[in-house]
């Protein structure tokens, strides 16, 4: 009866429940924080500047990430809409991460300067007034809202602590970059950089 | 990946597979403790027996079937530590793979017609056809499906051009992007006061009606501030992107109210640079697609210059568009 010994002993039974069930993470996860690729950041890479940060902020606030990706995966349908598949390295400084694999607008890993500031600004007050068939909301709201300059810094810190590389000198000039602006320009601002260090050609 | 890593990978694979098996052949006897098949097990819950039954035989199969499944895939794939695996494959290597095909397939179409004139290439129904799905891909979110446009958005069929509408031109526009800049100019020509005066004289330059002392007013103004960039004349200026103040063609509207609101806030209008985007082939192509849109390839033959039919149907529907 050798299998009483792990039927009747419930502490030694449920060690090697976690053994088994942590199996795969111990396997494949554990061993990629020690990996190049997806611990570096890519060549160029720098943290995003106060403005973009807070972009960055409204963007999760209002589940943008809902419905678009950040994450183009390396197939040639994908690489030719969007570009170049996105590397591991591009997300080391992501706390969280935006990617994703459902879409129900399109993936803008690499949305960057492929509108004008302008194009963003209609887009996002009214979609439809240039994508007749949009069925993205309208955000409003994000061009009457100032944004509160006094949290930019803190955030800048609470990153810095997670590794990403902040100055000193960033984090006291944040306040200053914001002060004045609103949450619509926040937005473009943010997205205005994704995805723009790696170029490839579709 | 270090040495190190690859072999705790490949150690703890290995180690649960074997794991799995031990686990099946330790269970493999159905007697524990010397109960026979379908005898009991001596455990009675509520009159509810548990009898001493083997594991169903499809149930085992199953199992031992995802075992060699892994086995044979660990040996042909990449998945043991560093091990590539016998047959090579990697998610990057498919991807230059297919990539590859397709330049075989598709690229001497694409270099063929990167060889040709984009006159020569209005002949080209398939050329055309190439360039209007990538204009969809990538142009129609601000120019539109049909291509004529919106406010802030040029019209790209009705052969009226702020930089230029020459092929080279425009493929110099979709590679390198524009920026349209106008200042605000309520200060240097009089404040408020001196808008309406402006504004009744640009709208007159395109045969608009008015006050004939205000457009007088606002003449003096035009000639002394705007014809820098938009000329003496009102014809604009290509080198800058200056639009054409006499044509009855808007880009941000034509009404008092839009030429006002320029004046005030000043415009600013960007074509984003593709040439890092696009591959230079298809810029060429869309550059044709485009330029076919105000030009028939039958005028190409003896180019007189003259507009192309379908103008007259584009002025009344920049009017439509205006007077919304």
């Amino acid at each position: 009866m050798s299998h009483e010994i792990v039927e009747k002993r419930i502490g030694l039974m449920g060690l090697l429940i976690i053994l088994v069930v942590s199996g795969g993470g111990l396997a494949e996860i554990v061993p990629l924080f020690s990996q190049v690729e997806v611990t570096a950041p890519i060549e160029g890479m720098k943290p995003l500047g106060a403005l973009e940060l807070e972009g960055r902020d409204i963007y999760m606030r209002e589940g943008c990430n809902v419905c678009h990706t950040q994450m183009i995966r390396p197939l040639r349908a994908e690489t030719e809409r969007y570009g170049h598949y996105s590397l591991g390295g591009e997300s080391v400084w992501e706390h969280p991460f935006l990617w994703g694999s459902k879409r129900t607008g399109p993936d803008l890993a690499r949305v960057g300067a492929r509108y004008s500031d302008d194009w963003h600004r209609v887009h996002l007050r009214n979609p439809r007034d240039v994508v007749p068939e949009s069925n993205m909301p309208a955000f409003t709201w994000l061009e009457g809202a100032s944004l509160d300059a006094s949290g930019t810094g803190g955030k800048m810190k609470a990153l810095r602590m997670v590794g990403v590389p902040y100055t000193d000198d960033d984090i006291a000039g944040a306040a200053a970059t914001v002060t004045g602006k609103n949450e619509l320009d926040a937005l473009v601002a943010y997205l205005q950089q994704l995805g723009t260090i790696l170029k490839g050609k579709r | 990946m270090t040495s190190g890593w690859s072999l705790y990978i490949t150690l703890f694979t290995l180690a649960f597979m074997i794991g799995a098996c031990w686990l099946v052949w330790w269970q493999r006897k159905g007697s524990p403790g010397g109960v026979g098949f379908g005898e009991s097990m001596g455990h009675d819950f509520d009159g509810i027996q548990e009898l001493n039954n083997p594991l169903p035989r499809w149930w085992l199969g199953t199992f031992l079937g995802s075992i060699l499944f892994a086995a044979a895939y660990l040996v042909l794939y990449p998945g043991l530590g560093a091990y590539q695996g016998l047959l090579g494959w990697s998610s990057r290597g498919q991807y230059d793979g297919e990539m590859k095909d397709v330049e075989a397939k598709y690229g001497p179409l694409y270099d063929r017609y990167a060889g040709m004139a984009i006159p020569a290439l209005l002949a080209e129904e398939q050329a055309l056809r190439i360039g209007e799905r990538v204009f969809a891909n990538n142009c129609a979110r601000c120019h539109g499906a049909d291509a004529r446009g919106g406010v802030g958005f040029p019209d790209l069929t009705d052969d009226d051009w702020l930089f230029g509408g020459e092929p080279d031109v425009i493929k110099a526009t979709i590679a390198a992007g524009r920026i349209g800049v106008m200042p605000p100019f309520a200060p240097a020509i009089g404040g408020e006061a001196g808008i309406p005066a402006v504004v009744a004289y640009v709208r007159s330059l395109s045969g608009q009606s008015g006050d004939a002392q205000l457009i007088e007013q606002g003449k003096a103004k035009f000639q002394a501030v705007c014809f820098a960039c938009h000329g003496v004349d009102g014809k604009g200026n290509k080198v800058l992107g200056a639009p054409n103040l006499t044509d009855d063609i808007w880009l941000f509207g034509g009404k008092p109210d839009d030429i006002a609101f320029g004046l005030r806030n000043g415009r600013t209008a960007q074509m984003p640079a593709h040439a890092d985007l696009l591959d230079a082939r298809k810029v060429h192509l869309v550059a044709a697609y485009v330029y076919s849109l105000s030009h028939a390839p039958t005028e190409e033959a003896g180019r007189a210059g003259g507009k192309p039919p379908r103008a007259e149907a584009d002025d009344e529907h920049e009017k439509d568009r205006d007077s919304q």
